[in-house]
C-alpha cells in the first residue's frame, strides 16, 4: 500500500507463506467479525491449488462460507473440498471442531473404558464439554494436536489452517488450555476429591485451615448435589489428570516451534486493530512466530488517483453550472465518501503500522459482495497474495 | 417517525443488545443508553466481556466494578457505567446473601472463587447476569430502602455477540444440568424471571450484510424460542444511495458511451479525465449499485422477520468524533425513548 506519508512496512509474501514447506501450521486469528473464518478457507484453497496437502480447522462457520467447502454437518472428521484444482499435486481436506465430540474421545482415549463410562455419564461432565466457556478454545487445540500427529504417520497432509474460536478476545485462544490445566492441577481438585478419600479430612487439616471452612461454604452456595456431581467428576478424572496436562503442554510447546505461522486478522477499524496489536505484543511475549498481519474490507477506491478534495472542487463545479444531477456529480459525490473512508481505514492501518513496525502487513480490498464459492474464496486467496 | 412507532421501547426497563461480532453492537448499545437518558432517567450501561469498549466509546479511564457516572444530561438525566466482572460479582453476592466475611477469602484460597468464575459451566453466566439483575432491581435509596422506586429507571446490557447470547440469556439451561435445586438454582430462576418479563427486551444490531443477517436471522429465532422478547431489529452503517434510479439506469450502459459522457462532464468540471479516472468512477459506481442491490434484498429479509425495524446511518466520519451522538439523536428521533 504505497501512498502518501505511510510508515514503510515490510509487506506479508503469502504466498511465500503457502510455498514454504518448513511452516506446517498456520494459525488465524483476531476478534469476532473481521473474517478469520473466511481468510483461513481462502489461504487453505489457495495453498492447495499451488501443490500443498491441505487441511483447514474451522470452528464455527457462517453457513454459506461453510456450504461453499461442502461442509454440511459437525462431524468432526475432515472431509475432501470437491472443486479443488488438484493438478499441481495438491489437495484439500476441510472440518468443523464438534467440541464436544472431540472432548469425549480425548476421555476415552485416557480412561479405562469403565471410568470413561463413569466420566461421560456425568452430568458435571457434560455441562463441561458442552458449554464451558474455555472448553472450544481447548479443544480447538486438542484437535489441531490430533491433526498434526496424523498428518505426521500417514502423510495425509502437510500443512494444517486452523481458524480459532469467536473467542470475547483474541487472547482467549492462548489462555483457555492453561486456565483448564491450572484447575485440574490445583488446590481446590484436591479439595474437592479430599472426602473420597480414606482419612481424607485429616489430611486436608494439615494443609490447610481455611480448607473446611472452605468446604462447608461450598456446599452451603452450590447445594449439597451440585457439589457431589463435580467431586464425583473430579475423582474420575483423577487418573487422567497426567494425560490433559500433558497433552495441553504439548500443544502448546507446538504453537512455538519454527513450523507454526500466527497469521492476525483484522478489519481497518480501531477496535479491530487494537485487538491485533494486543495478540502481537502477546504472541512476541511469548516467543510465538508471528507471519505477519492481515487487514481485511479495505476500502478501495476505482479512481485512486482522484483525491477526496478534487473530486469536491469538481462536483461543486458541476453544482454551479446545475448539473448536480448528473452522472458524474453523482460518481463525484461517491467518490468523495469512498476516498474519505479510505483516508479513514489508511489512517487506522498507518497507526498499526508505525507502532509495529517489523511486522509484516498485507491488505485486502472489501469487495462489493458477499463470498459464497469456491470462486469468491480464490478471489479473497488472490487478493491476500497482492 | 412520532414516539409511538415503537410502544414497547420506552417503557422496557432492561434492553439487552446483541449482534454478530463487529456490527457496532458496544457504539449502538451507548447510543441507546443515551438516548434513554436524555429523556431524563437515570440509566445504566454494562459490558459483561471485560473488553473495556465502553470506555472507549465515552472516552473515559477503564471500567471497573464500581459504577461511575459518565455522562449528566441537562434533562436531569444520568448515564452510569459498568463493566461487570464475574468475580467482583461473586464475592459482593456472597457477602450479600451469606455474609461471607472470612469463609469468602477461604474459597478465594482454595482456587474456588476462580473455580466458580472459570470453570463451573453456566455460573460465570449466572454471576455477570445476576449482576445486571441486581442493578436492575435495586431499589431507590439502597437495598432494604422503604423509599419505593428503583434506583435506575432503566439498564442497556451490552451482551456477548449472537453466537454466544443465546446461551448466555438461557441461564436456566446453562445451570439446570449441574444444579438442579439449591441456591444456584433459586438465583437463575430470579434472573430467568427478570429476562422473560416483556420489560426485558433483546435488540438484535445487525449490517445489511449477509453474514450478519443471515446469523441475526437465526439469533432471532433461538431468543424468542428460549422465551425471550425481542425489541427492535437495529441496523447499522447502512449507506445512503448516492446514485439515483436514473443514475443507476445510467451505468448500466455500454462502457463507450459512458466513456464520452463522463469525460464532457468531468472536463466541464474542471478536471482533466485520464483513462484511470472515467474507468475508476465507472467502476465505484457499478460497485455502489451491487452493494445498494444487496442492501436492498437484506432489507427485506429483516423486514419480513416481524420485528420493528431501526435504521442507523453509516457515518462518514466513523464512531469516533461524535459519531455516537448522531446515532443517538438518530434512535430519538426514531421513538426508542
Amino acid at each position: 500500500m504505497p501512498s502518501r506519508g505511510a510508515p514503510t512496512h515490510e509487506t506479508l509474501d503469502v504466498d511465500a507463506l503457502l510455498a514454504d514447506e518448513g511452516v506446517g501450521i498456520i494459525v488465524c486469528c483476531g476478534s469476532g467479525g473481521v473474517g478469520k473464518t473466511t481468510t483461513a478457507a481462502a489461504l487453505g484453497i489457495r495453498a492447495a491449488e499451488g501443490g500443498r496437502k491441505v487441511v483447514v480447522l474451522t470452528i464455527d462457520p457462517a453457513r454459506r462460507l461453510a456450504q461453499s467447502l461442502g461442509l454440511t454437518e459437525l462431524d468432526n472428521t475432515p472431509r475432501p473440498v470437491a472443486g479443488v484444482d488438484t493438478s499441481a499435486g495438491g489437495s484439500l481436506d476441510a472440518m468443523m471442531l464438534d467440541m464436544k465430540r472431540t472432548f469425549d474421545e480425548v476421555v476415552e482415549a485416557h480412561a479405562t473404558p469403565d471410568k470413561a463410562a463413569q466420566i461421560l455419564e456425568n452430568p458435571f461432565y457434560q455441562a463441561v464439554s458442552s458449554s464451558f466457556a474455555g472448553t472450544q478454545e481447548y479443544m480447538a487445540m486438542e484437535k489441531l494436536g490430533q491433526l498434526r500427529t496424523q498428518a505426521e504417520r500417514d502423510g495425509t497432509w502437510d500443512l494444517i489452517v486452523v481458524d480459532t474460536p469467536p473467542s470475547r478476545s483474541a487472547l482467549d485462544f492462548l489462555d483457555a488450555p492453561k486456565r483448564l490445566g491450572s484447575f485440574l492441577d490445583g488446590r481446590f481438585v484436591r479439595l474437592l476429591m479430599a472426602p473420597a478419600k480414606a482419612g481424607g479430612r485429616a489430611y486436608l487439616k494439615v494443609f490447610s485451615v481455611g480448607v473446611d471452612l472452605a468446604q462447608r461454604t461450598l456446599s452451603r452456595v452450590l447445594g449439597g448435589q451440585m457439589l457431589q456431581d463435580v467431586q464425583t467428576f473430579v475423582a474420575a478424572l483423577d487418573t487422567m489428570f497426567g494425560g490433559f496436562r500433558e497433552r495441553a503442554d504439548v500443544t502448546y510447546a507446538l504453537l512455538k516451534e519454527d513450523t507454526t505461522a500466527f497469521v492476525v486478522i483484522a478489519s481497518p477499524d480501531r477496535d479491530a486493530l487494537r485487538e491485533a496489536a494486543f495478540f502481537v505484543d502477546r504472541l512476541g511475549q511469548e516467543r510465538m512466530p508471528l507471519a505477519g498481519v492481515v487487514v481485511n474490507r479495505l476500502q478501495s477506491l476505482g479512481a485512486a488517483a482522484l483525491s477526496a478534495s478534487r473530486a469536491e472542487d469538481a462536483l461543486d463545479q458541476l453544482t454551479q453550472d446545475g448539473a448536480q444531477d448528473s452522472l458524474t456529480a453523482a460518481l463525484l459525490s461517491l467518490h468523495v465518501d469512498l476516498a474519505s473512508a479510505a483516508a479513514r481505514q489508511h489512517a487506522f492501518v498507518s497507526r498499526f503500522a508505525a507502532s509495529h513496525p517489523h511486522v509484516p502487513l498485507t491488505t485486502v480490498a472489501a469487495s462489493a459482495t458477499d463470498v459464497h464459492d469456491l470462486d469468491g474464496l480464490r478471489e479473497i486467496g488472490a487478493a491476500l497474495s497482492g | 417517525m412520532p414516539s409511538s412507532a415503537h410502544p414497547d421501547l420506552p417503557a422496557a426497563r432492561l434492553h439487552v443488545v446483541t449482534g454478530k461480532g463487529g456490527v457496532g453492537k458496544t457504539t449502538v448499545a451507548s447510543a441507546l443508553a443515551l438516548a434513554l437518558a436524555s429523556t431524563g432517567k437515570r440509566v445504566l450501561v454494562a459490558e459483561v466481556e471485560g473488553r473495556q469498549g465502553l470506555s472507549q466509546t465515552f472516552d473515559v479511564p477503564p471500567l471497573g466494578t464500581e459504577e461511575v457516572r459518565l455522562v449528566s444530561h441537562p434533562s436531569g438525566g444520568e448515564l452510569w457505567g459498568l463493566s461487570v466482572d464475574a468475580k467482583a460479582a461473586l464475592l459482593e453476592y456472597l457477602q450479600l446473601f451469606y455474609k461471607l466475611g472470612r469463609a469468602g477469602s477461604a474459597l478465594e484460597k482454595v482456587g474456588a472463587i476462580d473455580f466458580a468464575t472459570t470453570i463451573a459451566p453456566g455460573v460465570r453466566d449466572v454471576l455477570l447476569i445476576g449482576k445486571v439483575y441486581e442493578a436492575a432491581g435495586r431499589p431507590k435509596g439502597g437495598r432494604g430502602s422503604k423509599e419505593g422506586g428503583l434506583h435506575y429507571d432503566a439498564v442497556v446490557l451490552d451482551a456477548p455477540p449472537t453466537g454466544r447470547a443465546v446461551r448466555f440469556l438461557n441461564v436456566n439451561a446453562g445451570v439446570a444440568d449441574v444444579a438442579r435445586m439449591g441456591p444456584i438454582k433459586s438465583q437463575a430462576d430470579s434472573i430467568t424471571r427478570m429476562l422473560r418479563d416483556p420489560r426485558t427486551l433483546v435488540h438484535m444490531v445487525t449490517l445489511l450484510e449477509e453474514m450478519p443477517v443471515q446469523e441475526s436471522l437465526d439469533g432471532l429465532r433461538d431468543l424468542a424460542d428460549v422465551g425471550l422478547h425481542i425489541g427492535a431489529i437495529i441496523v447499522n452503517q447502512v449507506r445512503e444511495p448516492r446514485l439515483s434510479p436514473e443514475n443507476l439506469h445510467a451505468l448500466e450502459g455500454s462502457d463507450e458511451s459512458l466513456d464520452e459522457l463522463l469525460r464532457a462532464e468531468l472536463t466541464e468540471a474542471g478536471l482533466r479525465p485520464t483513462n484511470p479516472m472515467v474507468q475508476g468512477l465507472v467502476q465505484e459506481g457499478r460497485d455502489h449499485a451491487l452493494r445498494l442491490e444487496l442492501q436492498s434484498e437484506m432489507a427485506l429479509d429483516i423486514a419480513e422477520a416481524g420485528p420493528p425495524v431501526i435504521e442507523l446511518p453509516a457515518l462518514p466520519d466513523g464512531v469516533e468524533d461524535g459519531g455516537v451522538a448522531v446515532l443517538t439523536d438518530e434512535l430519538l428521533a426514531q421513538g426508542v425513548a
